[in-house]
């Protein structure tokens, strides 16, 4: 490991807020009675269901799958009957078709989980193939199909893999917990997806803020060939995959471009130890690490929690609510949703619940920008952000793409330093959907 | 449990600084500053920050009223030219032109154009110019030299001018403020120890003092070497350089933009000094660069991430 930090320029240094989870081992949760599992939990198209209502189910069983490429499909996370398939709120903010199973608590494993032999034996096709029946999506919260990322065009040769473990966002510990407690699950994945890309290099990129983590994996990697651990400097958003790769490999992802442009690809640690978990049990993506955290949760704890299990069984699990909640977000203070309602299901993308008390939910007052330029100098993409905001909220959508409002990676860095308590990453978003949605109209 | 919950846009978490807070910050930097005008000019130097301030807190209070806007003198924005209109007084400037001045600076400059953020030239400077155009006797004479406690009608720069004769003061003296000058330009020393500060809080960033402190230091040196000192450390720089160049509405955002900024009014207060009518020239440059900024700030614009800039994409 290289004792060298890596960084990128631009970003803010919110409160980590970690330390109320980062010591607290993994605990599983056991599933509640019922589970409501979307047949939506990635991007790209929805799986149509595989069974009936009526019909019984087992742990690890396929429920949902799609023919289109860019889909994963979907499992049971437990065993018991199928009660209904409707449409039910997601995290996300929509309602998606979602099949409901009750639980009988016996956890009955399916017949096709099956390990998968040594990754000698397995050939690149053979983990692609793992992968994708695995349902897995990208789980640090963007859940794009993982087989898809792995399957650049023959012109794009992957070189490098980063597997991200910078876990950025502010009170978010399960990767820091993944990493800790299943560093050989990490291994195994990161040489599962090393191989599959033909990439010679992967690097382990860990925040500094995660000594322990650092060094676990340190040694867990050992002399492994083509694998390095290395080192970033905790600063907001870190962990966004072009700020990661600007940071460790010092290559620039062209606008709009995908990392593959750069010959890389950026996968989040928690679904690098998932997919090492399918190869090892076979058992596909049907559980994950959870941070449920906050001033309103009585004990907050890292959760394994089936997928399906509901926001408000998850809270329940630690001690409930600690104090009346102002506001429930999945994923992180800087990038994760506010909910509307604590029955949405954990997806494969929830990395954690965070419930802020009345008082911390509340939305500060914006007044005027004092143009004191916090947000340029914050915005790791270098825009102007409160220029684009301004056009944006004259609906001047011409003047925001041509400060390029699309190369936005909606961080939310600029709204969190501004004095003024603009909302200027919520007006540059606004913008953003205006213009591509203008330029798809062109078309 | 029927829960009530609050959705809004990310980030769900905000800074702590506030605009009020970046204000604060500023008065704490210009109280050394302002002790030593009381120090050196006594209750006139009190007289007049305290009419200023009060005149233009009023001034605000009344304006937003008056528009029907929220009223905002909380943010201590009004506070903060109150002090610098008055510390661009000569201790003999009567009450009145504070108030004037100050009531001009919020009034007109500011309030006009829409308030914090929206006005185009610093409300201090553009109140001092209109003072200066109006009452020029009372701006360009009754300096009080501390030294003698009397009135002089000279300061350091205009007796290197040769519009005053006298006798040029120490270079200590320069550095304390045992000068005579308007009440707050006099102590170098205490002006960078504020300057110092907001550096040091984040309020401001280096760039624009030292790039215009340089460009004066520079220009002194090749064009009139023998009064370097004098250069420096008189005709307010430190206050304009550290305190009124840096207003963020009308100082360029980015550093490249800032960096043209503050050379550009080091060119032109060396070139009022040795070729215009005035023995200074720091009040006008920076009035000057005020208007040039929305322009710099629509030219010089960061280069976004990854975007392409003739086939220099991904060279590193």
């Amino acid at each position: 490991m290289s004792t060298k930090l890596f960084t990128f320029k631009g970003g803010v240094h919110p409160p980590h807020s970690k330390a109320l989870t980062q010591n607290v081992p993994i605990e599983e949760a056991p599933a509640p009675e019922l589970v409501v599992i979307p047949l939506s939990q990635h991007i790209g198209a929805p799986c149509d269901p595989l069974v009936a209502v009526g019909e019984t189910v087992k742990v690890g069983q396929k429920i949902g799958d799609s023919k289109a490429f860019v889909s994963v499909p979907v499992h049971s996370s437990v065993s018991g009957t199928v009660k209904k398939i409707e449409q039910r709120p997601v995290p996300g903010g929509t309602k998606v078709n979602c099949i409901i199973i009750e639980n009988d608590g016996k956890y009955d494993v399916h017949e096709s989980v099956q390990p998968k032999g040594d990754l000698e034996n397995l050939s690149r096709e053979d983990i692609l193939s793992i992968i994708r029946e695995a349902g897995m999506a990208g789980m640090g919260g963007a859940t794009f199909p993982t087989h898809v990322k792995l399957s650049p065009p023959p012109d794009k040769p992957i070189d490098t893999l980063l597997v991200n473990g910078s876990e950025c966002e502010p009170y978010l510990t399960a990767d820091h917990r993944i990493m800790l407690e299943m560093p050989e699950l990490v291994l195994l994945g990161t040489k599962a997806i090393k191989k599959a890309l033909g990439a010679g290099k992967a690097y382990i990129c860990i925040e500094d803020n995660k000594p322990d983590a650092i060094k676990t994996l340190v040694e867990v990697v050992g002399n492994e060939e083509g694998i390095e651990v290395v080192s970033l400097k905790a600063k907001y958003p870190q962990g966004d995959e072009k700020r990661l790769i600007n940071a460790v490999t010092g290559r620039v992802v062209p606008s709009g471009g995908l990392p593959m442009e750069v010959a890389c690809v950026v996968e989040n640690v928690g679904t690098v130890a998932t997919i090492g978990n399918a190869i090892k049990t076979g058992m596909p993506c049907v559980q994950r690490v959870v941070t449920v955290t906050g001033s309103a949760v009585e004990t907050p704890k890292n959760l394994l929690v089936r997928l399906g299990t509901l926001f408000k069984d998850c809270i329940d699990m630690c001690g409930g609510y600690k104090e009346e909640p102002g506001k429930i977000i999945s994923g992180g203070p800087m990038m994760g949703i506010a909910q509307y309602t604590d029955e949405v299901p954990v997806i494969k993308g929830t990395s954690g619940i965070l419930v802020l008390n009345k008082k911390e939910a509340e939305v500060p007052e914006p007044s005027n920008c004092i143009l004191c330029g916090k947000c340029v100098d914050a915005c790791p993409v270098n825009l102007m952000p409160y220029k684009i905001s301004r056009f944006s909220l004259l609906r001047n959508f011409d003047g925001a793409d041509e400060y390029h409002a699309t190369d936005c990676i909606e961080c939310g860095a600029c709204s969190y330093v501004c004095p003024a308590k603009r909302p200027l990453k919520e007006s540059i978003s606004v913008a953003k959907k205006e213009i591509l949605t203008r330029r798809k109209k062109a078309k | 449990m029927e829960i009530k919950l609050i959705g809004s846009s990310s980030p769900h978490i905000r800074s702590d600084e506030t605009t009020q807070k970046l204000m604060l910050d500023v008065i704490i930097a210009l109280t050394p500053a302002l002790a030593a005008s009381i120090y050196y000019f006594g209750n006139k130097a009190m007289i007049l920050v305290l009419a200023s301030v009060a005149s233009a807190v009023v001034t605000e209070y009344l304006c937003q009223k008056f528009m029907n806007r929220p009223v905002t003198v909380t943010d201590l924005s009004a506070v903060v030219t109150g002090i610098l209109l008055a510390f661009n007084l000569p201790a003999e400037a009567p009450w009145w032109i504070a108030v004037v001045g100050s009531a001009f600076a919020i009034g007109i400059v500011k309030q006009v154009y829409g308030g914090i953020g929206f006005n185009f030239l610093n409300p201090a400077l553009g109140a001092r110019a209109f003072l200066m155009a109006s009452w020029p006797h009372h701006l360009s004479g009754g300096f009080i030299d501390p030294a003698i406690d009397a009135v002089a009608s000279a300061t350091p720069l205009s007796i290197i001018k040769g519009a005053a004769s006298g006798q040029l003061p120490s270079i200590w003296d320069m550095v304390i403020g045992n000068i005579p000058g308007v009440i707050g330009e006099t102590s170098t020393i205490l002006l960078l120890a504020g300057g110092i500060y907001l550096i040091y809080t984040g309020t401001i960033k280096w760039i624009i003092p030292v790039f215009y402190i340089g460009t004066v230091a520079a220009l002194a040196l090749v064009f009139d070497a023998g009064n370097l000192p004098y250069h420096i450390l008189g005709g307010g720089l430190m206050l304009g350089a550290f305190f009124m160049a840096t207003d963020y509405a009308t100082s360029p955002v980015t550093d490249k933009g800032k960096v043209i900024y503050a050379v550009g009014a080091g060119i032109l207060t060396m070139f009022i000094r040795k070729m215009g009518g005035y023995p200074e020239g720091v009040s006008y440059s920076i009035l000057l660069m005020n208007i040039l900024t929305p322009m710099i700030d629509k030219f010089v614009r960061p280069h976004v991430f990854g975007v392409a800039t003739g086939g220099k994409k991904n060279e590193k």
